[in-house]
């Protein structure tokens, strides 16, 4: 398993730059969360490293090797996207899905061998999705549906995944399977995880890094407890935000101040659990 | 792993009806050939096998210069026209898609409509420059809506649909512009896009053969693409699958194929249309599955139609257009109720 590292990337689109000068270094076994307001280039970055859209200057290596100049099926091979609201077309069941993220390992003339099925498989049980194979995905719930999406990607048998807002429009217990879920990848299967995340709170108990984009630059790079101060979140999202210890995980709990600090600090006030954040030593 | 059975059932059942058709086609006409004339007159025709039939000679020039080459012509046509049919629904990722919506059924038309009004029809070798005009007109046309849909490196689909619809619209207007100028090649036109050009004995069979077995294997080598395809581009990349190739080796082969088809064929609606949804609600959404059984049900579905055309007002034949919208609509609505279910 490789190093992924982004060396000042600037991407973006015909008629605007989105990302300017964006380096990370992500290692296997590690999930990386990228925060940030909307519009920051979240959403951009994943696009930008999977070769969706060009990138201007700058480079995105994977140990030794140039993503960028990759073929379409070698990057396949090796990286997998989880997308965002991603379409998948009612009547192709669970496993017909699961079976295209094979799609990079096969060539035109093959047809799927014993390995291809173990491999999808493998990826269904630890999505704890095999019972769902012959359900048509059209009537899965949004929860199995994004076990899917990322059982599908990890048939890919990549180095690195890559998941564009995996608990967006999920509730609260599927959001939390799913970050058990992204965290146990990493661990298990020594996978270098890259997940865009609006809620700062999921980032700073998942995330062994984070990277804090605002305006297309990073504003801040490291540990939750680096970045996720209220000085740094104050100024990317431009509203007043504290940083408390979370009562249950001593991880940074971000609250926003907002319009009504007074409310707010009376009622932590009572529970006597804000003060502010300070990592350990 | 449970795996969506191949339906084996289903192509048996649709093999048996093809074979059906096929003799249904070669034994009913203006002068009925019992079917064991038919068999025998096939088995004579093989080497080392010398029988003395007692069937009047019009048997065997009806069967081997008329019936059969026009029965297999309408196979072909029917075969090509819903695996491109198939084709374009899968790659344009939307229902309403038939082998006609990038402007090949207009560019064809005026191909032909040229050829039909000009001096090059008074002349000996008029009649084979009809299909010749429709081929080229059609690849010609779908050219051109594929270079003005480019955008920078990239082909977006809607910029095709939208650019075939425009330069489809301006072939068709150029078409019956051409036709008020010219009077006599109208009647000629009309025919040919309503019935194509089936009296050529096999020469047509020949020539459009190669374009189904090359444009067929080329489809069923990228059915899996097709396949990746319908979760979009984006996915379909990030899945392995080279974009722009795929899509302009999957238009390219089924345009050349419906190019092929229509020059003889004429332009035939609701194959291309009907025939891929019929066998979606039957085996599923699988474009591996969907390529060889759409070929199978389009030349059967056809040959059937041809048949009700030659036979139903005989002598009089009606075009076999009218028969695939009459007999087509009535049997997709049919199935579309029983299912209950969206089919795409």
């Amino acid at each position: 398993m490789n190093t992924m590292s982004l060396t000042n990337i600037d991407a973006g689109y015909k008629t605007r730059q989105i990302l300017h000068d964006v380096n990370i270094d992500i290692q296997p076994g590690n999930v990386l969360a990228i925060v940030g307001p909307n519009g920051a280039g979240k959403s951009t970055l994943i696009r930008a490293v999977t070769g969706v859209i060009a990138v201007t200057t700058g480079n995105v290596r994977l140990g030794d090797d140039d993503v960028l100049s990759m073929d379409v099926l070698e990057r396949a091979r090796r990286m997998a996207v989880v997308p965002q609201q991603a379409q998948l077309p009612d009547n192709f069941t669970v496993l017909e899905i699961v079976l295209m993220g094979r799609t990079p390992h096969l060539t035109i003339w093959a047809s799927e061998s014993q390995a291809d099925y173990h491999a999808v498989q493998d990826a269904m049980n630890s999505t704890s999705i095999d019972h769902l194979a012959t359900r048509p995905v059209g009537e899965l719930s949004g929860g199995e549906r994004q076990r899917v999406l990322i059982s599908r990607a990890l048939a890919q048998d990549p180095e690195v995944l890559l998941l564009d807002e995996p608990t967006a429009h999920l509730d609260l217990k599927h959001q939390e399977e799913i970050l058990e879920l992204i965290q146990s990848l990493a661990r298990d299967k020594c996978l270098a995880i890259v997940v865009t995340m609006h809620d700062l709170n999921q980032a700073s108990r998942c995330a062994d890094l984070v990277a804090l984009l605002a305006n297309g630059r990073i504003q801040a790079l490291g540990t939750p407890d680096q970045v996720m101060t209220s000085d740094h979140l104050s100024k990317a999202y431009e509203v007043p935000i504290d940083v408390v210890t979370h009562p249950y995980y001593s991880t940074p709990l971000v609250v926003l101040r907002g319009t009504h600090q007074h409310c707010a600090t009376e009622q932590f006030a009572e529970r006597g659990t804000l003060v502010p954040h300070t990592p350990p030593d | 792993m449970m795996h969506r059975r191949p339906p084996i059932p289903l192509f048996i059942v649709m093999l048996g009806a093809f074979v059906v058709a096929t003799i249904l086609g070669v034994t009913i006409g203006t002068v009925d050939i019992p079917s064991r004339a038919v068999l025998e007159l096939l088995a004579a025709r093989l080497p080392l096998l010398h029988l003395d039939l007692p069937y009047p000679d019009k048997f065997a020039t009806i069967l081997f210069e008329i019936r059969l080459p026009r029965v297999g012509l309408m196979a072909i046509t029917g075969a090509t026209l819903a695996a491109a049919g198939t084709t374009y629904q899968g790659l344009f990722r939307n229902p309403l898609a038939d082998p006609y919506l990038v402007g090949i059924a207009s560019g064809a038309g005026l191909g032909a409509t040229l050829v039909l009004s000009s001096r090059v029809y008074e002349t000996s070798i008029g009649l084979q420059a009809v299909p010749l005009g429709a081929f080229v007109g059609g690849i010609l046309t779908v050219a051109i809506v594929i270079i003005s849909a480019r955008v920078g490196s990239s082909t977006p689909i809607t910029t095709v649909l939208l650019s075939g619809v425009a330069i489809g619209s301006f072939a068709s207007a150029f078409t019956t512009f051409w036709m008020l100028r010219s009077p006599d090649g109208l009647w000629r036109a009309f025919n040919w896009m309503l019935g194509g050009y089936a009296g050529g004995g096999w020469t047509p069979i020949m020539i459009v053969l190669p374009y189904l077995i090359v444009g067929y294997v080329i489809l069923q080598l990228n059915a899996r693409s097709l396949n990746v395809l319908q979760l979009g581009e984006e996915q379909a990349q990030q899945l392995g699958i080279r974009i722009e190739r795929t899509k302009f080796t999957l238009i390219a082969a089924a345009t050349l194929m419906t190019a092929a088809a229509v020059s003889f064929g004429g332009l035939i609606g609701f194959v291309g249309l009907i025939v891929p949804h019929v066998i979606r609600i039957l085996a599923g959404p699988d474009y591996r599955t969907l390529v060889p059984l759409s070929v199978l049900g389009g030349a059967t579905f056809l040959m059937f139609c041809d048949l009700a055309a030659r036979t139903l007002l005989a002598p009089q034949e009606i075009p076999v257009g009218v028969i695939t919208a009459l007999a087509g609509t009535p049997f997709f609505i049919f199935l579309l109720r029983r299912l209950k279910r969206s089919v795409f």
